[in-house]
C-alpha cells in the first residue's frame, strides 16, 4: 500500500445523513440525490456480496433506494444511525432474493461458473471503505472459527442458521448461540454502542 | 417449544435475517416484550451494518439516474404518530405482494400499542376505544353501536395504519375471535372496484368481507382463527377469492 490517506468520519455517519433523510421525507429530490451518493455504495456492495450477481444486485439496489425514498418518514433518528437502517433493508431484500427458488438456481449456476472475487476499487473514494474493511477483518479474526463461519455464512451469503448448521455439521443450538456470541464479540471489537 | 431464554439467543440469527418466517414471528413477539432484546438487536444491526459497509463498492453507472427518474412514481409514506416496540413487523410473501411488503412492514409497526386493559378501567377504556374508533371512522352512532360488544370486550385491542390521507383501524378481541375494520378518509374506490378485507393466515389471504365505500366500518366475516393480521386491497366490485388488486394496507394483530 503506497499511501494511506487518513480520513475523518466516514461520510455515511453523523448528523448530516439524518438531516438528509428528514428532507427526503418531505419529498426533496436534491436531498435524495445526496443520500443516494452516501449510501448507494455500501448498499450495492453488500447486496452484491450476498447475491454474487451484478445484474440482480443492481435491481435490488434500485428497490432498496426506492424503499428508502418511500419510507424516509418512518426513519427514527433516536433509534440509530441512517446507514444501519438502510443496510438492514438492503440485507433483508438481498436475503429474500437469495431464498426465492429462482434466485437460488441462478446463484448456484453462477457460483459454478465463477468464483466470487472481492472487489477492491482502488479509487480515492474507496479509501475509507478500505480502512473500514481492514477494521472489520481484524475484528472477524478475533472470533472463533465457528463464530466467524456462523456470522459470515448468514450475513454475507444469506444462509439461514439451519443451512449454516447443515454446512458446518454443527447442532442448531450451537450455531444459534455462536452467531450471537460472535456478534457480541464483533460489536465490542468495533466499538458499537460505546 | 422454545422457552424464553432459548428465544433470547435467537437475537443474533434474527439480526442477520437467518431465521425462517415462523421463527422470526415468534422472536418478534418476544421482542415486543423484551426491551433488552430490542437493544441487543439494534446493536447487532449496527454491527452487521459495519460488515456491510466494509463491502462498499461503486454502484453501476446510470443507476442513480434510473432511481431518480422513478421517484415520481413512488408515493411516500406519511410519518406515523405512534410506533409499537421495535421489531413488531411482519412481511408478506414477496411474490404475491411485491412492494406491499414495504407498506406491510411499516403498517405492522404502526399502532396504538398494546392498550393493556386494566380490570377496573375496562368501562372507561371501552368508551375511549369506541370514541376513538368512531372518530377515526367518522362512523355514525348506529355503526359504532354495532361494534359495541366487540369494542367493550375486556381484551379488545386496536391497531391503526395510514394510507395517504386516509386511515384504517382494526379492532379485535382474541377471546371473541372477532375483528372489525374501521376506515376513514380512504380514497373513494373507482367505479367497479371495492375495498376488500383479508385475514392473513401465514401469508395466505382469506377473504374477510368488503368495505362499504371508502369510510365506515365493518365486522370482518369469519373468525380470526389464528390469522396474524388484516390486509386491505382494492378488488373488482363483488370482491375476489384471492387478492388481485393494489394492496392498501396491512395491520398486524400485535
Amino acid at each position: 500500500m503506497s499511501t494511506v490517506v487518513p480520513l475523518p468520519t466516514p461520510r455515511w455517519r453523523g448528523p448530516e445523513l439524518k438531516e438528509l433523510v428528514a428532507k427526503v421525507a418531505f419529498g426533496d429530490h436534491d436531498a435524495f440525490g445526496r443520500l443516494y451518493d452516501a449510501v448507494a455504495g455500501p448498499v450495492f456492495g453488500l447486496v452484491r456480496r450476498v447475491l454474487r450477481d451484478s445484474a440482480q444486485s443492481e435491481e435490488v439496489t434500485q428497490e432498496v433506494m426506492l424503499e428508502l425514498w418511500r419510507t424516509a418518514a418512518r426513519y427514527r433518528p433516536d433509534r440509530g444511525e441512517v446507514l444501519p437502517w438502510v443496510l438492514t433493508m438492503a440485507h433483508r431484500r438481498a436475503v429474500d432474493r437469495v431464498r426465492s427458488a429462482q434466485a437460488a438456481a441462478d446463484r448456484d449456476q453462477l457460483a459454478a461458473a465463477r468464483s466470487h472475487t472481492p472487489v477492491f476499487d482502488e479509487t480515492a473514494e474507496q479509501a475509507e471503505g478500505r480502512l473500514e474493511r481492514e477494521q472489520v477483518r481484524r475484528c472477524l479474526r478475533t472470533l472463533t472459527e465457528l463464530q466467524r463461519e456462523s456470522v459470515t455464512l448468514a450475513y454475507y451469503r444469506g444462509y439461514s442458521y439451519r443451512e449454516v448448521a447443515d454446512m458446518l455439521g454443527a447442532p442448531l443450538g450451537t450455531v444459534k448461540t455462536r452467531m450471537r456470541d460472535g456478534l457480541i464479540r464483533l460489536r465490542d471489537c468495533l466499538g458499537v454502542g460505546s | 417449544m422454545s422457552t424464553t431464554p432459548d428465544l433470547h439467543t435467537l437475537s443474533g440469527a434474527y439480526a442477520a435475517h437467518a431465521l425462517d418466517a415462523a421463527e422470526r414471528e415468534g422472536f418478534e413477539r418476544h421482542l415486543a416484550r423484551c426491551s433488552a432484546c430490542a437493544g441487543e438487536v439494534a446493536e447487532f444491526a449496527e454491527t452487521l451494518a459495519r460488515l456491510g459497509a466494509a463491502e462498499a463498492a461503486a454502484p453501476p453507472a446510470g443507476l442513480k439516474e434510473q432511481v431518480l427518474a422513478a421517484l415520481p412514481e413512488v408515493r411516500q409514506l406519511a410519518p406515523v404518530a405512534a410506533v409499537s416496540p421495535a421489531g413488531a413487523r411482519r412481511r408478506w410473501p414477496a411474490r404475491r405482494w411485491g412492494r406491499f411488503a414495504l407498506a406491510a412492514s411499516v403498517a405492522g409497526a404502526v399502532g396504538l400499542g398494546g392498550l393493556a386493559v386494566q380490570q377496573h378501567r375496562e368501562a372507561d377504556q371501552a368508551r375511549d376505544r369506541a370514541a376513538a374508533a368512531q372518530a377515526a371512522a367518522s362512523a355514525s352512532a348506529a355503526s359504532a353501536a354495532r361494534f359495541a360488544a366487540l369494542l367493550a370486550a375486556p381484551d379488545a385491542r386496536t391497531v391503526s395504519a395510514r394510507d395517504g390521507a386516509g386511515s384504517g383501524t382494526v379492532v379485535w378481541s382474541p377471546a371473541r375471535g372477532q375483528a372489525a375494520f374501521l376506515a376513514a378518509g380512504l380514497p373513494q374506490p373507482k367505479a367497479g372496484t371495492t375495498y376488500q378485507l383479508w385475514y392473513d393466515d401465514a401469508g395466505t389471504m382469506r377473504p374477510a368481507g368488503l368495505l362499504p365505500g371508502a369510510g365506515g366500518s365493518v365486522l370482518l366475516t369469519g373468525a380470526i382463527d389464528g390469522a396474524s393480521g388484516v390486509g386491505v386491497t382494492l378488488e373488482p366490485a363483488g370482491g375476489s377469492l384471492h387478492p388481485t388488486g393494489r394492496p392498501v394496507m396491512l395491520l398486524a394483530f400485535g
